[in-house]
C-alpha cells in the first residue's frame, strides 16, 4: 500500500481517515494493526480489502493493482482473493458450519467435490470435525470465530482481513483463536492484517502496526 | 440463489405470513374470477351457441333480441346479399313455466329456431322441445310436459342440451311454430305475423369474413343492424358493464397482491441489510442476492396459487348451484401467470435497496 489517502466528504467538512499511509505486508507476514478508535484502521482494513477505494495511493494485492478497479472488478477480486473476518463472525444463521465454508466457494463459482473435501479439512483442522452440521446459533462464540476464519480461508486468499476477531471473546478463547489465526496463516503463506485494541493479542503478530488520526507508526 | 433456497426451506415461518395473505388473495381472485366467468356465460350461452357468426336485428330494436322485429320480406333482401350462405330465423320469449310435481315457477327462455347450432341438434316438431341442463336443477326431468306463461301453453321435454341458457334462464327450444304459438298465447302484445322473426343468424360463403358480411347487409338492406357474434354478446343487457365491473376489482385486488409482497420483502431486505453487507463482503454481488429475493417471491407466489387453487377447487364444492361460480382452466392460467408477476415487480421494488447496501459496512462498529 503506497501513500494512500482517504478522505470522506467534501469541502469544509473534509474528514482525512489515512494520510499518505505506506505499508507492505509479506506473503507469510502476519501484521497486528493497532489503534484508537477513530484512527482509521477500519478504513486502512477496508481499503486494503477492495472494500473502499482510496481518494489517492495505490494499493497492490499479489500481482493485482486494484486502485482503478470498478466495483464489479473490486467485487471479484474480493470474492476470490481476499478473505475477510468479521467482528461479530457473521455467519449465515440458517446455514450448518459447513454450508456457510461453502457459500464463499459457491460464490467464487467452485463447486462440487473438491471444494466439499476443502471445507471438511478445514473444519477439520479448525477443531470442528464434531461440529459441520450445526447451525450457528448451536455454536459458541469461539465456535462461531472458528468458522468464520474457515469461511475466510476457503478460497485459498492471497490476503485475509481480520476485523477485531477477539472482540468478543473472553482471553482464553481470544488467545486460543489468534494461535489458531496464526498457524492456519503461516502453514499456508498467506499475508494477513489483523486489526485489534487489545494489546494482549498483538504479540502473536509478526509485527504491530499503530495507527493514529490517519497516520502509521511502525 | 441455493441461499435463497435454503432460507425457504429452513426458515419456513419467517414466509409464513406472506404466504398465507398471497394463498388467500389468490382465492379471492379465483372466485371473483369463477363468478364474472360464470356470470358471463349463463348470460350468453345462447349467442355464443350459435353456429352462425353474424346476427342481424332491426334498426330500431337498439341491438335488443327481444324488440328486434324482421319480417320475411326483409329477411329475402338479406338472403340476397352477395357473400350470404344461408339465413335462419331465431327468436325468444322469457316466461315463467309451471313444472310437474313444483310449486315455484321456473325461469325459462323459449327460443324459436330453424336450424341446429353448435349445442342444439335441428326443432323437433310443433310442441316438443330441448331443455337446458340446468332447469334440471328447477326440477325438470325428461318427458315431462310444461305450461309455459300465463296462458299455461303446454311443450313437452324431448331431450337435454348444455350451456344455452340466455340471462340467466335456462333455455327450451323448440320449432318456429312452438315460439310463434307461446307468443300468441302469453304475449298478445308482441305477436309476429308467420315469416317474421326477432332476428336472423346469417352464415358467410367460405372465405368472406363476419366483419365483411355484416358491413354489406348494413349497406345493401335498410332499417337493419348486422352484428357480428362477439358484439351481439356484448350488446346483451349488463354483460359489458359486469365484465368491466369485476375486470376493476380483479386489477384493484392484483394491486394488493403487488403491495402485500413489497412490503414484506422491503422489511425482509430491511432486517437482512446486516447480512447482505456481509455477503457483498466476501464477494456476493448485488445482482446474485437480488436474483434470490426475486426467486422467493417466485416460490411463495407459486406455492400460495398452488394451495388458494385447492383450497378454491374445494370451496366451490359448496358453493349453492344458484351461485353461478365456474371455474375454468383459462381463468386459472390467467391468474397463476397475474400473481406470479405480480410478486416478481413487487420483490423488484426491494432490489434498489440492496444495491445500495455498502460492502464495507460490514467492516467496523459491532
Amino acid at each position: 500500500m503506497q501513500d494512500v489517502r482517504k478522505v470522506y466528504g467534501s469541502g469544509g467538512t473534509e474528514v482525512v481517515a489515512l494520510d499518505h499511509a505506506t505499508i507492505t505486508v509479506g506473503d507469510d507476514e502476519m501484521v497486528a494493526l493497532v489503534g484508537p478508535s477513530g484512527s482509521g484502521k477500519t478504513t486502512l482494513l477496508s481499503i486494503a480489502g477492495g472494500l473502499l477505494s482510496p481518494t489517492e495511493g495505490e494499493v497492490h494485492v499479489g500481482p493485482h493493482q486494484i486502485t482503478e478497479y470498478d466495483r464489479k472488478e473490486l467485487t471479484r477480486f474480493r470474492r476470490e482473493f481476499v478473505g475477510f473476518v468479521f467482528q461479530g463472525a457473521n455467519l449465515v444463521p440458517f446455514l450448518t458450519a459447513k454450508e456457510n465454508l461453502l457459500i464463499a466457494a459457491d460464490l467464487a463459482g467452485r463447486k462440487g467435490k473438491t471444494a466439499d473435501k476443502r471445507a471438511e479439512t478445514l473444519l477439520d483442522e479448525l477443531g470442528l470435525a464434531q461440529r459441520m452440521g450445526n447451525t450457528p446459533s448451536a455454536l459458541s462464540g469461539g465456535e462461531k470465530q472458528r468458522v468464520a476464519i474457515g469461511r475466510a480461508l476457503m478460497n485459498e486468499p492471497e490476503l485475509v482481513l481480520f476485523d477485531e476477531p477477539t472482540s468478543a471473546l473472553d482471553t482464553k478463547l481470544g488467545e486460543q483463536v489468534m494461535d489458531l489465526i496464526r498457524k492456519e496463516v503461516k502453514g499456508r503463506g498467506t499475508a494477513a492484517i489483523v486489526v485489534t485494541h487489545d494489546s494482549r493479542m498483538t504479540h502473536f503478530a509478526d509485527r504491530t502496526v499503530e495507527i493514529t488520526d490517519g497516520r502509521l507508526v511502525a | 440463489m441455493k441461499l435463497a433456497w435454503k432460507e425457504l426451506i429452513r426458515r419456513p415461518s419467517r414466509f409464513l405470513t406472506a404466504g398465507g395473505a398471497l394463498t388467500l388473495i389468490v382465492i379471492l381472485l379465483l372466485l371473483l374470477g369463477g363468478l364474472l366467468d360464470g356470470l358471463y356465460l349463463s348470460a350468453t350461452a345462447a349467442i355464443r351457441a350459435q353456429s352462425a357468426n353474424v346476427i342481424v336485428y332491426s334498426a330500431d330494436s337498439r341491438d335488443s333480441l327481444i324488440r328486434s322485429k324482421i319480417d320475411s320480406e326483409t329477411r329475402a333482401r338479406i338472403e340476397a346479399v352477395d357473400g350470404v350462405e344461408s339465413v335462419a330465423g331465431f327468436g325468444v320469449v322469457l316466461l315463467g313455466a309451471q313444472v310437474p310435481g313444483q310449486s315455484e315457477l321456473a325461469d325459462v327462455a323459449l327460443f324459436g329456431y330453424e336450424a341446429a347450432n353448435a349445442k342444439v341438434p335441428a326443432p323437433l316438431p310443433t310442441g316438443r322441445v330441448y331443455a337446458d341442463r340446468t332447469l334440471e336443477d328447477e326440477g325438470v326431468k325428461l318427458g315431462d310436459t310444461l305450461l309455459l306463461g300465463p296462458a299455461g301453453t303446454p311443450v313437452t321435454v324431448e331431450g337435454w342440451v348444455e350451456d344455452t341458457s340466455f340471462l340467466f334462464q335456462g333455455g327450451l327450444w323448440g320449432n318456429a311454430d312452438t315460439w310463434r304459438g307461446v307468443l300468441e298465447a302469453n304475449r298478445p302484445d308482441q305477436v309476429l305475423a308467420p315469416g317474421t322473426f326477432q332476428a336472423l343468424l346469417v352464415t358467410p360463403h367460405l372465405g368472406v369474413s363476419d366483419q365483411e358480411i355484416a358491413d354489406a347487409i348494413d349497406a345493401a338492406v335498410p332499417g337493419v343492424n348486422a352484428l357480428t357474434k362477439q358484439e351481439a354478446i356484448l350488446a346483451l343487457p349488463g354483460v359489458s358493464q359486469q365484465s368491466s365491473t369485476f375486470a376493476s376489482i380483479i386489477g384493484v385486488t392484483f394491486v394488493v397482491a403487488g403491495l402485500v409482497i413489497a412490503l414484506f420483502f422491503a422489511l425482509v431486505t430491511l432486517e437482512r441489510v446486516g447480512l447482505f453487507g456481509v455477503l457483498k463482503a466476501i464477494g456476493a454481488s448485488s445482482r446474485t442476492l437480488a436474483a434470490g429475493l426475486a426467486v422467493q417471491a417466485l416460490l411463495i407466489a407459486a406455492g400460495a396459487f398452488a394451495l388458494g387453487g385447492a383450497l378454491t377447487f374445494a370451496l366451490a364444492r359448496a358453493i349453492p348451484p344458484e351461485v353461478p361460480v365456474q371455474l375454468l382452466p383459462k381463468r386459472a392460467v390467467f391468474t397463476a401467470v397475474g400473481i406470479v408477476a405480480t410478486a416478481l415487480i413487487g420483490s423488484a421494488i426491494s432490489f434498489r435497496r440492496i444495491v445500495r447496501i455498502d460492502p464495507a459496512s460490514a467492516v467496523g462498529g459491532s
